[in-house]
């Protein structure tokens, strides 16, 4: 076998040129073949990172303005939410499991001498695994069942407010002004807000009564559990607003009386749409890579034909057929393995260098205030692929080799020798 | 070593079926040094591909050292012609991007003698052709006498009990013509059954016996008796 491997290695070495020429073609499919990959997994990853900072089976409710009459209402009715609309979704839709209202006021926190206006949210606990907060060791806890109970005036604050108002000091314990009030600081929260700034975020009973005297809101979120499919989010969403339609009497028909973002039905679509992407990125690598397998085969071909001279001696002198296939089957092997290894490389290179430099650039971006939201992350592919790819190069070689070693086996020695 | 009785041959293209030998009938002891004479045409290179088994015949029988060769896989051919048979040819036929030691080695490549093996046995047989310190030259760095030499120790290095040379001397000059026949001579000596297709009479009166073919049909033989050639076996009585 080394022996086998050394006798072509010679064949190969002495034709530098010509291996070299076909081995690029492969190199050159496998480099797209992986360029594209990354890009795909890029894109992917990107848009799956925006999906999974929130639940994705979370679904938003905004009361709107009717704009149908309904028994006997008059249209044009501004529609709110109270608390017994959350009870509602709570006991009537079964799919429905963590649930928080949010009211949303615009406030100065003050600590010191530092001050910002920024949203403060009043929340319920759940809002936590709602938005996949991220609350770290020894960073505190989130509003909880009793801070509701008793409206505690306590607050958790995004990591950016923290810093801008504590600087180096921990604000654990410490109060803060959130318009004349003062508030405990209970948590800090570390991730990122990907739309809009930063937010702070208070016991929604505490909102309730200090920053919302009608009882009034506007936002009800809470996730669902069971509803797969587009179609089943569909009807969900359809007998949601059947529900809060009865509720608020407005009529079902009416789209602009209740607004519903329902994540999983995006999902299940963007899903969609990426199943599509691979495919078309798989289908286009592999082509490219069919492309290489038959520019290898081609060439060998010619090659074959090139050296049917040397193949007629070599049969003269003792090589047996399967001997002759073994060693045009092997050639093509080692010319598709190592070239495409040589592609891989470039290809892996090449992704890996894109995404050290886009990590760079996000990590130079987090300090400032900017939405953080890309479309591209690690747009690398996994090693598993390396695997993957070794296996395809070896067939892709087998194939490649298959014909033209058929013909090298159909050499006649006699004819072979007599052309000059 | 070989016996052929009533071996026919045909070669056919679209346009054309040529009867290229018409019934060929010929026995050949070990140790016999025969040449192969005849007009161009006359069938001598075909004979001798079947002898080599690098061709295959149409009927007749055809046994060497007894055995028959008749419808032989790919496989088993490339099996007897590399343990029984060497090669030379006019055109040498050398492998030019092996170098000198690469090629006479070649053939225990395929008996699966390992590298290590094979060079210390092919050096030996190159320093027999006095081409020790041309080992490590490439083909066309060789005279014509030398490429030659590199072809017969390549033919001899699986000590086959044939030498099948094809017009050996048809690419030399008259110098080197009379060293690669006296190699071949030597070789003949040394009691390797030696057969050689010429059209040269100088090359053929080397030899000790000579069959003279004429339209694929065996003519007439001559036997070298004291250093001259003696008409031994008139042809059978030729059909027109």
């Amino acid at each position: 076998m080394t022996d086998q491997l050394q006798e072509i290695l010679a064949t190969l070495k002495k034709n530098r040129m010509r291996t070299t020429l076909t081995g690029l073609s492969v190199s050159w499919g496998i480099f797209i073949l992986i360029v594209l990959l990354g890009a795909g997994n890029g894109l992917k990853n990107g848009v799956m990172q925006n999906f999974s900072s929130r639940a994705v089976n979370r679904i938003s409710l905004w009361p709107g303005t009717t704009s149908m009459p309904h028994k006997g209402l008059k249209s044009e009715r501004n529609l709110h939410f109270t608390e017994n609309e959350l009870d509602l979704i709570r006991n009537e839709l079964e799919e429905s499991r963590l649930i928080t209202a949010r009211i949303n006021t615009s406030q100065t926190i003050s600590y010191g001498n530092e001050y910002g206006s920024y949203q403060v949210r009043g929340v319920m606990p759940n809002y936590f695994d709602i938005e996949n907060l991220i609350i770290g060791p020894g960073e505190g806890r989130f509003i909880n069942q009793l801070d509701m109970k008793e409206t505690n005036k306590v607050i958790v604050l995004d990591k950016k407010v923290a810093d801008l108002l504590f600087k180096d000091d921990s604000p654990l314990g410490k109060q803060v002004k959130v318009g004349q009030l003062m508030f405990k600081v209970i948590g800090v929260n570390s991730k990122k807000e990907q739309w809009g700034g930063s937010n702070a975020y208070i016991p929604f009973s505490t909102a309730q009564a200090i920053f919302n005297p009608n009882r009034k809101f506007y936002q009800i979120t809470f996730t669902v559990d069971g509803l797969v499919t587009k179609e089943e989010n569909d009807r969900f969403n359809e007998s949601l607003r059947t529900l809060m339609g009865q509720r608020l009497n407005f009529n079902p028909e009416d789209q602009q009386a209740l607004w519903i973002y329902n994540a999983q039905s995006d999902y299940v679509e963007t899903m969609k749409i990426f199943g599509v992407i691979t495919f078309i990125v798989a289908l286009i690598g592999i082509l490219t890579l069919i492309a290489g397998i038959v520019s290898v085969s081609n060439i060998m071909l010619v090659s074959v034909k090139e050296r049917t001279r040397e193949i007629g001696i070599r049969k003269a002198i003792g090589a047996t057929p399967a001997s002759i296939l073994k060693t045009i089957i092997l050639e093509s092997i080692i010319i598709t393995t190592i070239f495409g290894y040589i592609g891989l490389m470039m290809g892996i290179g090449l992704t890996e260098t894109v995404n050290f430099f886009m990590e760079q650039a996000a990590n130079g971006q987090a300090v400032s205030d900017e939405p953080q939201m890309s479309i591209f992350t690690n747009p690398t592919v996994e090693v598993g692929y390396a695997l993957f790819a070794t296996i395809v190069l070896i067939i892709s070689g087998v194939i490649a080799g298959y014909l033209p070693a058929r013909k090298a086996v159909k050499v006649k020695p006699i004819e072979a020798m007599r052309q000059e | 070593m070989i016996q052929i009785r009533q071996l026919h041959k045909s070669y056919h293209t679209e346009a054309l079926s040529l009867h290229v030998l018409k019934g060929i009938d010929l026995e050949i002891e070990a140790g016999e040094y025969v040449s192969i004479m005849g007009a161009s045409g006359s069938g001598k290179s075909t004979l001798l591909n079947i002898l080599g088994i690098l061709d295959a015949y149409d009927s007749g029988e055809y046994f060497l050292n007894g055995t028959l060769i008749k419808n032989l896989s790919e496989t088993q051919a490339a099996l007897y012609r590399n343990e029984m048979i060497g090669f030379v040819f006019q055109s040498f036929n050398l492998i030019n991007f092996k170098n000198a030691l690469e090629n006479v080695a070649l053939p225990l490549y395929y008996k699966k003698v390992s590298r290590k093996k094979r060079n210390i046995i092919a050096l030996e047989h190159l320093d027999r052709m006095g081409l020790k310190d041309w080992a490590h030259h490439m083909p066309n760095e060789l005279s014509g006498g030398q490429k030659q030499r590199v072809a017969i120790a390549r033919a001899l290095i699986s000590n086959p009990k044939i030498i099948l040379a094809d017009e050996p001397t048809g690419a030399l000059d008259s110098t080197t013509t009379v060293e690669v026949m006296e190699v071949l001579t030597d070789l003949n000596r040394e009691g390797i059954t030696t057969i050689i297709v010429t059209h040269e009479s100088s090359v053929a009166d080397a030899t000790h016996r000579i069959i003279h073919l004429k339209d694929g049909m065996i003519e007439y033989e001559t036997r070298k008796d004291n250093g001259v050639h003696i008409t031994t076996q008139p042809a059978k009585p030729q059909m027109v």
